[in-house]
């Protein structure tokens, strides 16, 4: 492919600015790769995380022309001959160094959402069909690039009233397992803040991992909560029963 | 230096967030102790994330006649004898509960689909039953986000990003660990009354590898600066089936799942050779001809007989990967390789592509995306790639506790359970079953201490300078050079073939490396700083790299992963030994140790059952 144009990102929490690398890019290289060779030849302090190279870790995920991607997924022949290729780190997160974000609030969130749960006496015989959506919940790598480009997150700042998606995605994988017994919905409603979703799909055009997070996440546990608390046959069930 | 560095106290201190890391850090917080956990990546992203086939226990829900009992038998046949007999018995009896403890915890596996809705489990090498509980291609994800679940509300600290340099001894028991943040790159100290030493593998020290960044050696090297032995440092792994075009994805690994689903083996004549290269100690268990290999292909997977009645045995592109990878380098070398030098793997003749998509979704995508290459209409090209250390710390089967009073390790830094070879599988079980016990272990260790152990100030310091003095060696070499010359280093002298010359010369290369690196320069602050980390892992790995090519030399004869083309075969004298590294007087020290042998009892018991069969237990030690 020849040498290519990278502008990359150099920076702290105190400012930072987008720097020329000019690579020599070889046949199959991803954007990773680009990369480590600047790391290996030109910046040895350029932060960036990675661990498996592979799209199974979700640690490398960064902005890439603007679009949220893991950039060891990222194949650089992807790119116009010629076209410069820019790599910033995601924006919604507070930046740590060059490429790499505090990603901390994640951690947070995921601690705040109640384990699984199973019930009492449950039976733990299940067909494939029974938990095929919760696998395809839980093939979730934890890239976090759909936190990153949700609007909710990335331009109204709330962090703190609303979970996102991935964590959408996680509730759902425990209220849709078979026998979990646990209550989640006056979470989501409260804390998790799913109200502030308009279902604009943006976090699942970003998943790598395919996972349809609004289509089969959200929306059925937007249902849940509607059906919860906003169904009137049932709020009225619930004044008389009690429950 | 006491204000420079943040400092923790806990009784168990847990090094490495992999899957044995964890599992150790959950049992130690449910024995009542304060546990305190270190990765030096994010939480959930560890080398285990990446495992894709399976976990293997004698679940038997697929195959009824499985047992604890085969499975050790396979697990020592596997490891051609070269394992510690009782870590393996331990191994195939508890995995089965561990595996259905995950579940427990909110693992979701894949099903059986005989209507009982049971954990289904799948083909994988050297296993002679279906024995493998999976989740798709996927498994180590699922280990790994169900633990860390299990672990964020069991109580446990988590410091994530966070390296550990250098162990901490009170006298000749452990006192806790010293590192640095890698984020600020402030020192911190973390003071316990026993550790726990779970940090994974050693891929990085050869270019074509399957292993994460962070599998750079480190808990060998602690582990063997303060004083513990190593053992088996000779036997790594050399995975058949590594991606192998183009450059930039050399080594990533494909899973032997697609073996499990029928892939077969071809050379550049399209020649499915597996058949010429059935060892002695499997004949008679694998198919000798396309025929039969296929017949049973039809059955077994295709239409999902139950092996019980299929008469036909298994295509042996289903051997143990020691045999298998052996194979593909012999076809490579005698000129019956592909385009890029690897050999190839079809699937894409075997099943359909539903099937394929279904059943191997993410090396679909692996391939796709990285290579160009759609598995369902052509062949993978491929070749081995290191993979897995069966080496590490030497540890009490029992306890996991090391020669160091405190200091105990699991997972793929312990030794004795594989062998000369691991099977495929069983290394997901081994960080269950023994991070259980190592982490039962070191709290009762730990509860036994009256205090917290003393740790020397002076010490510390001195630590502290040595990490910082790549920031001071002026304009020398950076890190990144001197890992990539290591790398061509044991690629040649201490690869999949080895040889006395050849060990020779690495290890004095090595001696440059070694003198190279403490010229080591790092550019910028210790913010973050990549290129400095790379050079304080170097230390490790070079370690590691000594112990490697020290053992390869002492073993004069081949066995499992450990093959010299100077002294082929199995040999008497070494089948009953082991080989020990360790430190004496800041030298290596090579001691050969003897290997405790199966209990003539249990051997008896296993002969007269059919599942150990004398002739290749003599072959095995040699004496045939
Ligand atoms: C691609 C691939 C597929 C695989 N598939 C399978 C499979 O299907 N079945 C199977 O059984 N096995 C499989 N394996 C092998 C298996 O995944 C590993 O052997 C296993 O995950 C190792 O786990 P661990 O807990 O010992 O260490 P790891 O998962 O490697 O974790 C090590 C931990 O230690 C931490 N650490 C390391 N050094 C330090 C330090 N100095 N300070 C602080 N923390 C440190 C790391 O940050 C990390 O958290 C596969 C391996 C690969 C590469
Ligand atoms: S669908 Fe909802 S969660 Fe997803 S990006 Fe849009 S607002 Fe955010
Ligand atoms: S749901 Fe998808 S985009 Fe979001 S964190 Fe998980 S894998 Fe990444
Ligand atoms: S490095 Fe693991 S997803 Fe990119």
């Amino acid at each position: 492919m020849g040498k290519v144009h990278m502008k990359v990102y150099r920076g702290n929490s105190e400012g930072g600015e987008l720097k020329d690398y000019n690579v020599d890019v070889e046949e199959g290289m991803v954007v990773l790769d680009v990369i480590h060779k600047i790391q290996a030849t030109q910046s040895s302090d350029l932060a960036c995380r990675w661990n498996c190279k592979a799209g199974k870790c979700g640690s490398c995920s960064a902005e890439v022309n603007g679009k949220p991607r893991l950039m060891c997924m990222t194949r650089m022949n992807t790119f116009q001959e010629g076209e410069t290729v820019t790599v910033a780190p995601m924006k919604t997160f507070p930046l740590l160094k060059d490429l790499a974000t505090d990603v901390s609030y994640n951690y947070e969130v995921n601690k705040k959402i109640p384990p699984f749960t199973p019930k009492e006496g449950a039976d733990w015989h299940w067909e494939q069909e029974d938990v095929d959506r919760v696998q395809e919940f839980r093939k979730c790598i934890e890239c976090f690039l759909c936190q990153d480009t949700c609007h909710v997150l990335r331009d109204h700042d709330k962090m703190g009233k609303f979970a996102g998606p991935r964590f959408f995605v996680r509730i759902a994988s425990l209220e849709m397992h078979p026998i979990d017994g646990e209550d989640r919905v006056p979470l989501l409603k409260g804390e998790h803040g799913l109200g502030y979703c308009n279902i604009t799909k943006c976090c699942t055009e970003v998943c790598p991992e395919d996972i349809h997070i609004t289509d089969n996440a959200i929306i059925p546990l937007k249902e849940r909560v509607v059906d919860r608390y906003y169904d009137p046959l049932r709020i009225l069930w619930s004044k008389i029963t009690g429950k | 230096m006491s204000d420079n560095y943040q400092s923790f106290d806990y009784d168990v201190l847990v090094i490495g967030a992999g899957g044995a890391g964890l599992r150790a850090a959950i049992e130690a917080s449910a024995a009542g102790c304060k546990t305190g956990l270190v990765c030096k990546s994010l939480l959930g992203k560890a080398h285990t994330v990446m495992a894709e086939g399976g976990i293997a226990a004698a679940l038997a829900t697929v195959d009824s006649r499985d047992s604890w009992q085969q499975h050790f038998c396979d697990g020592m046949i596997g490891g051609n004898l070269g394992n510690h007999w009782r870590m393996v018995q331990i191994h195939a009896q508890q995995a089965p509960d561990r595996v259905r403890e995950l579940e427990k915890w909110g693992a979701v596996f894949d099903r059986t689909s005989d209507g009982k809705g049971n954990i289904n489990v799948r083909h994988f090498g050297g296993h002679t039953y279906k024995r493998l509980a999976h989740v798709g291609d996927r498994t180590g994800l699922e280990l790994i986000r169900t633990l860390q679940d299990k672990g964020v509300h069991s109580g446990i600290d988590v410091h994530m990003e966070c390296t550990i340099y250098s162990l901490i001894k009170d006298g000749e028991k452990i006192a806790g660990a010293f590192g640095y943040f890698r984020e600020s790159g402030r020192p911190v100290l973390f003071r316990a009354k026993s550790v726990i030493v779970s940090t994974g593998g050693i891929g990085k020290i050869y270019f074509v590898n399957s292993n994460s960044w962070e599998c750079t050696g480190d808990g060998f090297a602690l582990g063997y600066l303060a004083g513990a032995e190593l053992a088996d440092m000779e036997y790594i792994q050399f995975h058949p089936t590594g991606m192998c075009w183009p450059p930039s994805v050399r080594g990533i690994l494909i899973t032997e799942g697609v073996r499990g689903e029928g892939g077969v083996l071809k050379n550049n004549k399209g020649e499915r050779f597996m058949f010429k290269y059935i060892p002695p100690k499997y004949q008679g268990k694998y198919a000798d001809t396309e025929e039969e290999a296929n017949a049973w292909f039809q059955k077994v997977v295709v239409e999902g007989q139950k092996e019980e009645g299929v008469k036909e045995r298994k295509p042996p592109e289903l051997m143990s990967r020691d045999v298998v990878a052996r194979a593909l380098w012999t076809e490579i070398k005698e000129g019956r390789g592909g385009e890029h030098g690897g050999v190839y793997l079809d699937i894409a003749s075997r099943r359909t592509p539903e099937d394929i998509k279904k059943k191997l979704p993410s090396m679909y995508h692996q391939f796709k995306q990285l290579a160009d290459v759609d598995i369902t209409k052509v062949p993978m090209e491929i070749a081995p790639t290191c993979h897995y250390m069966m080496g590490g710390l030497k540890v009490d089967p029992e306890t996991q506790m090391s020669n160091v009073p405190g200091l105990f390790a699991a997972g793929e830094c312990s030794a004795g359970m594989h062998g000369s070879n691991r099977l495929g599988g069983n290394s997901l079980s081994d960080l269950v079953v023994f991070g259980k016990l190592a982490g039962e272990n070191a709290a009762a260790y730990a509860k036994k201490q009256k205090d917290l152990p003393k740790v020397n100030e002076g010490q510390l310091s001195a630590l502290n300078k040595e990490m910082n003095k790549p920031f001071e060696n002026g304009q020398g070499e950076v890190s990144y050079k001197i890992l990539a010359d290591l790398q061509q280093v044991m690629e040649k002298g201490a690869g999949m073939y080895r040889e006395e010359g050849l060990l020779d010369q690495c290890l004095k290369d090595l001696e440059g490396l070694k003198a190279r690196l403490e010229k080591v320069s790092a550019e910028g602050n210790r913010m973050f700083n990549p290129g400095w980390h790379v050079a304080l892992d170097l230390r490790n790995m070079l370690v590691v790299a000594e112990a490697v090519a020290r053992a390869a030399k002492e073993r004069k004869e081949s066995r499992g992963g450990h093959t010299r083309t100077d002294f082929t075969g199995y040999s008497k004298e070494f089948a009953k030994k082991r080989i020990l590294i360790r430190d004496k007087g800041g030298k290596m020290e090579v001691v050969r140790e003897d290997l405790p042998q199966i209990p003539a009892e249990l051997e008896k018991e296993l002969v007269d059952a059919h599942l150990l069969k004398p002739e290749i237990l003599k072959q095995l030690r040699g004496e045939a």
